[in-house]
């Protein structure tokens, strides 16, 4: 058995209900987890954008790009290593005010971290980090210790390094029609 | 006078203008709540546009998939909501995995009513995402002819398949200004890749040096329509050419260079030459399970050139040396004249050689048998003594079906619809029923197993009420006969729950009033067959064959292709 590699998968698509179910099927039917999952306007009008991230065999992620292209409303998908991407997760973390007044420690952790507070009231304060995986899970672990209330992240979002050319695409088939 | 209420139609009448303009003139469906609308407007239409009344939803999606196969048209099938949506279902499935044209139209609750668990509310757009090309909710009016033309381009186009468009209710009520205008393209889907020429050459140049070459064609050469094409190819190669079960019927069986189908229960010949032979020629094929065997093991020695439209299809069960994508039409057209007229006489000889051992081993005894109990394979051999190859044959799954697809002849494209990849039981009945109405004029015969009869045997009375002419021939082993054979075979014959105590089916045909007579000697058969093929009317034949025969050759699961058994 192959060792699996991590994979972004960037889809640009039509913007249409149900494709995310019709994305998500693909991977459903293979029985491959997805990591995370994110998706938002790309930077062409009217096109949305999906970054997947996956464990997977190396042999078996070009299969799984050219399944997700099939779709008819998928316009262009791409699968890269973590090397040809500039990748980002952003996490929140709500913590109890009294801690950030009683315990001086914490904020020499929230300044270490170059994390931002996002907002203070009397019960808690909220903070913001982006950054790679290891750096927002550094900072809550060491969080826990003054009353970690919520903790969230977000699915990974990515560009890649190389031009992905979507707009000479459509161009092409606007000339074509 | 854009507002002018005249102006006006209804989604529902919508749908049928939609349907009309894209040249539909029959439909399969099955009426209910959600759907009514519609219908309301097929009943004014009723001249234009004629609808088939299925006994179950499920047969509509069959009729339709039998009728784009053999008209070549898109199958149009529709539904209510909820449960008579979820019982397309299994015809998608089908015609998803086997490429066929069609398009469903299921009726929704009311928009506002969406979420609610109203009655007969489900999730149809969620349950046939995964097997269907494209899917759409429709909850406004004036998305009707925008997304049904789309829906017909989509299915018709590229590697085809099917479409299920959701309508709401609301929608089929409220009025609008109607315009309706075909589907040309769309931005995010390219259906047919462009032929590479130097990928033609290289391809060529291969074959043209080849010394043992093997042409494996599926249906995409019926998909694409070029079968003429395809003849050429093979008759200035000289290459012996062999199919899938999908293929059949794509280049006549009398054809020299024809040699057999390949796969679990093809013949001896073209499976052992597979890991013989130089260069494979896969055309509009798709390696599945079935074709190919142990896949670690299948034609590792050949250098692979894979004919094919659908990108996906590349590399994903078989690496290809050379792939050419784009519609076999176009490539075979384009390659032709680059490849040199040759002859493979020793190499044929390696297949003829190998067909006199299956004829010994398997094919007298199946043709000819000596025993007292009816062969499957003597049926159809009679039946092909009648047809002389020039009738469409509709198989539904098991034993029956290898046997009639080993030895049905044919001489005419079209003519061979059976559930392949799905592997459906049920399908052959109403199947056949759509078959004959897309080919009103050539003769339609269903050979179906006693299990899958009596899995849409409701059918009978869509056949009655609309006398269509099929001919129905049941090959009744009184078991679940394919199953049985692996029991027997690989579970120390443990015939768990394979054995059927079956009805009086003559008795429940004519309970149709469908003319209707079963065999169960040798010296019946000839006169039941000629009789059943001299009328115009549906007939129903019940052959009671050998109860435990075997269907051979095999490739047990797992085995090589060159691994194939004779008993």
């Amino acid at each position: 058995m192959n060792l699996k590699e991590t994979y972004t998968i960037s889809i640009y698509s039509e913007n249409n209900v149900g494709l995310l179910n019709r994305i998500s099927a693909i991977f459903l039917k293979r029985h491959i987890n997805i990591e995370s999952f994110s998706t938002s306007l790309s930077e062409i009008e009217n096109v949305f954008r999906f970054i997947i991230v996956v464990n997977i065999d190396p042999n078996k992620i070009k299969k799984i790009i050219l399944q997700i292209e099939k779709q008819v409303d998928v316009i262009k998908a791409f699968y890269h290593t973590d090397e040809e991407t500039i990748f980002q997760e952003s996490a929140l973390y709500k913590v109890k005010s009294s801690s950030l007044f009683e315990e001086r420690h914490i904020q020499n952790v929230i300044k270490k971290s170059h994390a931002n507070i996002v907002t203070v009231s009397p019960e808690y304060f909220v903070i913001e980090k982006t950054g790679f995986r290891h750096e927002t899970e550094e900072l809550r672990k060491n969080l826990v210790e003054y009353g970690l209330l919520q903790f969230v992240r977000s699915g990974r979002i990515s560009v890649t390094k190389s031009k992905m050319k979507i707009s000479e695409l459509l161009n092409t088939f606007n000339k074509n029609k | 006078m854009k507002n002018n209420k005249s102006n006006k139609i209804s989604g529902a009448e919508a749908v049928i203008r939609c349907l009309l303009a894209e040249g539909v003139d029959l439909i399969y469906g099955y009426p209910g709540g959600a759907i009514m609308p519609i219908y309301d407007e097929l009943y004014k239409f009723q001249d234009t546009l004629q609808h088939v009344l299925t006994r179950h939803e499920q047969g509509a999606a069959h009729a339709a998939q039998g009728y784009a196969r053999t008209s070549g048209k898109v199958g149009v099938a529709m539904a209510t909501s909820g449960p008579g949506a979820t019982n397309l279902v299994t015809g998608i499935a089908d015609a998803q995995i086997d490429s066929t044209p069609m398009v469903c139209i299921t009726g929704q609750v009311a928009s506002h009513l969406l979420g609610s668990d109203a009655f007969q509310e489900t999730d149809i757009i969620g349950i046939s995402t995964p097997v269907t090309k494209w899917n759409y909710q429709i909850t406004r009016a004036n998305e009707i002819p925008e997304i049904l033309a789309k829906a017909f381009y989509i299915a018709k186009s590229g590697r085809p398949g099917p479409v299920l468009i959701d309508i709401t209710k609301d929608a089929q009520f409220e009025e609008f200004i109607f315009n309706y205008e075909y589907c040309i393209g769309i931005r995010s889907y390219n259906p047919v890749i462009d032929v590479d020429m130097n990928s033609l050459k290289n391809a060529a140049e291969i074959i043209n040096n080849s010394n043992k070459p093997m042409i494996v064609w599926g249906q995409g050469i019926i998909l694409g329509h070029a079968e003429d094409e395809f003849k050429q190819f093979v008759d200035i190669s000289g290459i012996p050419a062999v199919w899938t079960i999908l293929g059949l019927s794509a280049l006549p069986t009398s054809h020299p260079l024809n040699k057999g189908m390949v796969g679990m229960h093809g013949n001896y010949g073209p499976n052992i030459l597979t890991n013989e032979c130089d260069v494979l020629i896969a055309i509009g094929m798709r390696f599945d399970d079935r074709v190919t065997g142990n896949l670690e093991t299948y034609a590792k020695q050949a250098k692979v050139i894979h004919f094919e439209i659908d990108p996906a299809e590349i590399n994903k069960n078989v690496f290809a040396d050379i792939p050419i994508l784009g519609n076999c039409k176009d490539s075979l057209t384009k390659i032709i004249p680059l490849i040199k007229k040759r002859k493979h006489d020793s190499w044929i000889n390696r297949f003829d050689s190998l067909m006199e051992i299956e004829e010994k081993e398997v094919i007298k005894s199946d043709l000819y048998p000596t025993k007292e109990g009816l062969t499957m394979g003597e049926s159809i051999k009679t039946i092909n003594n009648y047809t002389n190859g020039d009738a469409v044959i509709v198989t539904d799954v098991g034993q029956h079906q290898m046997v009639a697809c080993r030895y049905a002849s044919f001489i005419k494209s079209k003519s061979n619809i059976t559930s392949g990849g799905l592997g459906t039981m049920g399908f052959a009945l109403p199947a056949a029923i759509g078959a004959k109405m897309g080919a009103p004029d050539r003769e339609v015969i269903a050979i179906i197993g006693d299990g899958g009869y009596q899995m849409t045997i409701q059918e009978l009375g869509t056949i009655f009420q609309t006398k269509t002419a099929v001919k129905i021939v049941v090959l009744n082993n009184d078991f679940l006969g394919m199953v049985r054979q692996w029991q027997q075979m690989f579970f120390d014959k443990r015939y768990a729950s394979t054995e059927m105590v079956n009805p009086d089916f003559v008795t429940i045909a004519k309970g149709y009033f469908i003319d209707a007579e079963r065999v169960t000697k040798r010296n019946q058969l000839d006169k039941a067959v000629s009789r059943m093929l001299s009328t115009d009317k549906p007939y129903f034949l019940e052959i009671c064959v050998e109860k435990e025969d075997n269907v051979f050759p095999m490739i047990p699961t797992g085995a090589s292709v060159s691994d194939i058994r004779l008993s």
